[in-house]
């Protein structure tokens, strides 16, 4: 598959010059604290119709390369050495009015989150046809013309109608192919996608890298695609090039890379990540067959129809949203349960519900053969806790460690005194692997890993027998992101856990996790041990999930 | 859209209803007004008669529905000083109050929406420097300090503008305005710079600091790398998404401008609602004092309303979001 999409570009190397290359490239921050040197010599070509991947952690210098490239980075950063050519012309040292004419004519920019990357007030319709009068001399009518050519290209149903709707009218992955038709407006020769599909689900990330690849090979415009996701790019791209401490690390043909990757760095970056086609599981299911939790017909409903007002002066009456619909499952004491599904699709309400955030509108959630809701909350939260996505919003950053850590233990009575407590904070941090004398610190003195172990110790405070994990890994980079699976898993072992594990990434559950539910639109769809449902899937949205991950295994 | 307009026009009455209900009570419990009505010699007989003729002794709520009932009527009492209807005298007063706000909220609008974006584009320049420092001032000198300040200066010193006064009038029927004569127009500079000051620097220091704000957004980023001028960056782009909190600063700013304008009023001595109510105040004229309260009361209500419609015209999301939560 690869090797296909290889030649073409191979073929125009011979005969054309790259659409952009980058000699020796480095890029510093003076801060008052020294200089910080974001990108140290970095050098690479990117030929015309070709997609040249750039992965690398978070800090790695992929995004500040992509913004040096188009002249965009944030004061008081800049380019201290090296050139950048675009098609054969230095471009790095224009002067500002220039470069601003050539952003958006002659490269485009995608970004992350298309959710942020419209102007929340002004029509799509708007916005494109703005960007294509700045640089194409074209009447306000052709220009619309175009716009509904480009949105229609991009794969928007009916764009004569959807034109004049705002940014908020449109799903995530509508707005990011929105995204794509304004950068793509006035037909760019590069393309630079910084995590285009990082902020999206599974099967919209699928249908967007497609779009983008479309679009760039109809118009033989090079990408430049950045991300931390080594599956998207054996998907994507051509060649790529690993970043790591603002420098390249290797740089290669995509298969060769993830088949024979050669720097250490490399190799330990391959080996962190999940597959969902590996069957070697890090936690062993355990023997016995009790359940711990058992879910049974679990409703959750929304009512969206407004106040009485709204419903006196609308007609057709109230709108009613099952968030969850329906639902049974059971975890067996000590095994980790996988609850994957898009967003929308209710699990984040089915994990509120069973740590008692929020009530059911039917149905029961119970532990040890207990209801929850019945048990009392005080019981309720000894015995169930919680770890959430993000640990930058998850710690409250005015309270030091050790009191973040110690407030269930306080708040439920579990020890008095305070050099008990300390005790029981600083055991607790070292189980999670940090030094005692973290407790003294502030959140904000950890990196996210950190960060998230020591959301793990905040929920381990209280002796819980089930933790509810909702996206525990997703903010994290796939290096530490190893790391805190392989704690969470040997905190099973030795304390007897049991988990919820909710995620996105097919791959992390296919790993942790013992059994399987696949939830579409609030409902079940089909549940099961996790090699059956990962290896032989029955439901056609499963079937459809999983085809559409964009997996390391696929690269060929 | 329709059924918020509704809804918050509800929620004024009620609003308005619990004013009302304060303002009688002033009417009635602070004090007797009988007593203040009636000489200290008069027989208690007056004093009864008086009572009775007043409804006084009727029970609270249904003297409650004869004041709401007069006051939609537009009879807010007699002033007890100038023995004149209340409704005539704030009518008389009002125009000279209203012209004076709006003079000042589009000197504060113009000039603390221009200065505020042009440093928020240039943080570290030296005019902001200076701008930023001088606002300062604005905002912590009293009002009346910077009114003694100007006169003392253009009136006194210079003697380019007159100290006191609205200047000669034109009265249209129904309205008498001081914009269609020259010396009416320059009564009107002094006593407006002094009361936008605040307001200026206040709506300066909001638009810079969301501006501020609003250029780290990505959509910003986005623009930039599509791009687009500067121009259309930081005016079309950038100023549109400040709006909708300068919009609620601006319009409790001109609330108050209207309802508190009273130490200009004062310093300046402007025919307007304000140096109306502090006269009042000095001679317990309760009937003023209260119609006084319901005014405020109202111009806040109608102000709020206008700034929750305009919401709407800004934000396009608010128009969905604020059908499906409340």
């Amino acid at each position: 598959m690869v090797e296909t999409l290889v030649k073409p570009a191979a073929e125009a190397a011979a005969t054309k010059r790259p659409v952009v290359s980058v000699r020796n490239l480095t890029v510093d921050f003076p801060l008052r604290r020294g200089n910080f040197r974001a990108v140290e010599d970095v050098s690479f070509d990117i030929m015309p119709g070709e997609v040249l991947g750039v992965v690398g952690e978070s800090g790695a210098g992929k995004s500040m390369t992509g913004s040096a490239i188009i002249g965009l980075i944030e004061p008081p950063g800049r380019i201290t050495g090296g050139e950048v050519l675009l098609d054969g012309r230095r471009i790095d040292n224009l002067p500002p009015e220039e470069m601003q004419k050539l952003r958006g004519k002659r490269i485009g920019m995608v970004f992350q989150d298309p959710l942020t990357s419209l102007n929340p007030l002004y029509r799509i319709g708007d916005q494109i046809v703005e960007t294509i009068r700045r640089h194409l001399p074209v009447s306000e009518a052709e220009a619309r013309e175009r716009a509904i050519g480009l949105l229609r290209e991009a794969g928007i149903p009916s764009p004569e109608d959807r034109i004049d709707s705002y940014p908020h009218q449109f799903s995530g992955g509508m707005r990011q192919r929105v995204v794509i038709a304004l950068a793509l407006a006035a037909e760019p020769e590069l393309i630079i996608a910084d995590e285009p599909t990082s902020a999206l689900d599974v099967s919209v990330q699928a249908q967007i890298i497609k779009v983008l690849k479309r679009l760039c090979e109809s118009r033989g415009a090079a990408v430049m695609l950045i991300t931390h996701d080594m599956g998207v790019i054996a998907e994507t791209a051509d060649r790529m090039i690993v970043m790591n401490k603002g420098r390249i690390v290797e740089t290669g043909k995509v298969g060769d890379i993830i088949k024979r990757p050669k720097q250490d760095y490399t190799i330990r970056l391959i080996k962190a990540i999940p597959s969902i086609t590996d069957p070697i599981r890090v936690h062993a299911a355990p023997a016995e067959q009790k359940a711990l939790v058992e879910v049974k017909h679990l409703v959750r409903d929304f009512d969206l129809s407004g106040s009485l007002l709204d419903r006196l002066f609308r007609r057709g009456g109230g709108k009613i949203v099952h968030a969850v619909d329906d639902v049974s499952f059971s975890i067996r004491k000590g095994s980790t349960y996988g609850l994957v599904g898009e967003s929308g699709s209710g699990k984040s309400t089915c994990a509120r519900m069973m740590v008692g955030l929020i009530p059911p509108t039917s149905g029961e959630v119970l532990l040890d053969g207990k209801d929850i809701w019945q048990a009392g909350a005080a019981e309720r939260r000894r015995k169930v806790q919680m770890i959430f996505q993000d640990p930058y919003a998850s710690l409250n950053p005015r309270w030091r460690v050790g009191d973040i850590i110690a407030e269930p233990i306080k708040a439920l009575g579990l020890a008095s005194g305070r050099s008990e407590i300390e005790g029981r904070v600083a055991d607790l941090l070292e189980r999670v692997r940090l030094d005692a004398a973290a407790m003294r610190k502030f959140p904000h003195e950890f990196s996210g890993g950190q960060r998230q172990r020591i959301a793990i110790a905040r929920a381990l405070s209280s002796q819980p027998e089930f933790i509810v994990c909702d996206e525990p890994t997703s903010a994290l980079d796939v290096s530490v992101q190893a790391q805190v699976l392989d704690l969470m898993k040997r905190l099973q072992d030795e304390f007897g856990l049991t988990y919820l594990l909710i995620s996105h990434n097919l791959a992390v559950v296919r790993t942790m996790a013992d059994d399987v539910g696949v939830l579409n639109k609030g409902r079940l769809v089909e549940q099961g041990p996790v090699d059956q449902v990962f290896d032989a899937p029955k439901d056609e949205y499963t079937r459809m999930l999983l085809s559409s991950v964009p997996d390391i295994s696929k690269v060929d | 859209m329709l059924a918020f307009i509704l809804r918050r026009l509800l929620q004024s009455v009620v609003v308005m209803l619990v004013v009302c209900l304060i303002s009688f009570s002033l009417f009635h419990y602070v004090g007797d007004p009988v007593a203040s009505l009636l000489g200290q010699d008069s027989r208690l007989q007056d004093f009864e008669e008086l009572r009775e003729r007043l409804g006084l002794n009727d029970p609270f709520y249904m003297q409650f529905a004869n004041y709401i009932g007069n006051a939609l009527r537009g009879e807010l009492g007699i002033s007890y000083r100038l023995q004149t209807p209340v409704s005539e005298l704030i009518a008389s007063r009002l125009p000279a109050t209203i012209e004076l706000a709006m003079a000042s909220a589009l000197i504060a609008l113009v000039f603390g929406v221009t200065l505020g974006v042009m440093s928020a584009l240039k943080p570290r320049s030296f005019t902001t420097g200076v701008v930023m420092t001088l606002s300062l001032v604005g905002v912590s000198l009293p009002t009346f300090l910077i009114g003694i300040g100007l006169i003392y200066v253009f009136a006194v010193e210079l003697q380019w503008l007159p100290s006191f006064g609205r200047g000669q009038v034109v009265d249209l029927g129904w309205w008498k305005t001081g914009l269609l004569t020259e010396s009416g127009l320059r009564s009107l500079i002094l006593p407006a710079i002094t009361l936008s000051l605040f307001q200026l620097t206040l709506i300066m220091r909001l638009v810079r600091a969301e501006m501020l704000e609003v250029l780290r957004q990505d959509y910003i980023k986005f623009a930039r790398a599509r791009g687009l001028s500067n121009r259309a960056i930081n005016f079309g782009h950038a100023l549109k998404n400040t709006l909708v909190p300068v919009i609620t600063i601006t319009g409790l700013q001109l609330g108050s401008v209207i309802a508190f304008a009273i130490i200009t009023e004062t310093v300046f001595q402007w025919p307007g609602v304000g140096s109306l109510f502090v006269n009042s105040v000095q001679v317990v004229d309760v009937p003023v004092m209260a119609a006084y309260l319901m005014f405020v009361a109202l111009v806040f209500v109608v102000i709020n309303l206008i700034v929750d419609i305009l919401y709407y015209v800004v934000d396009p999301r608010l128009r969905i979001a604020g059908r499906a939560a409340r």
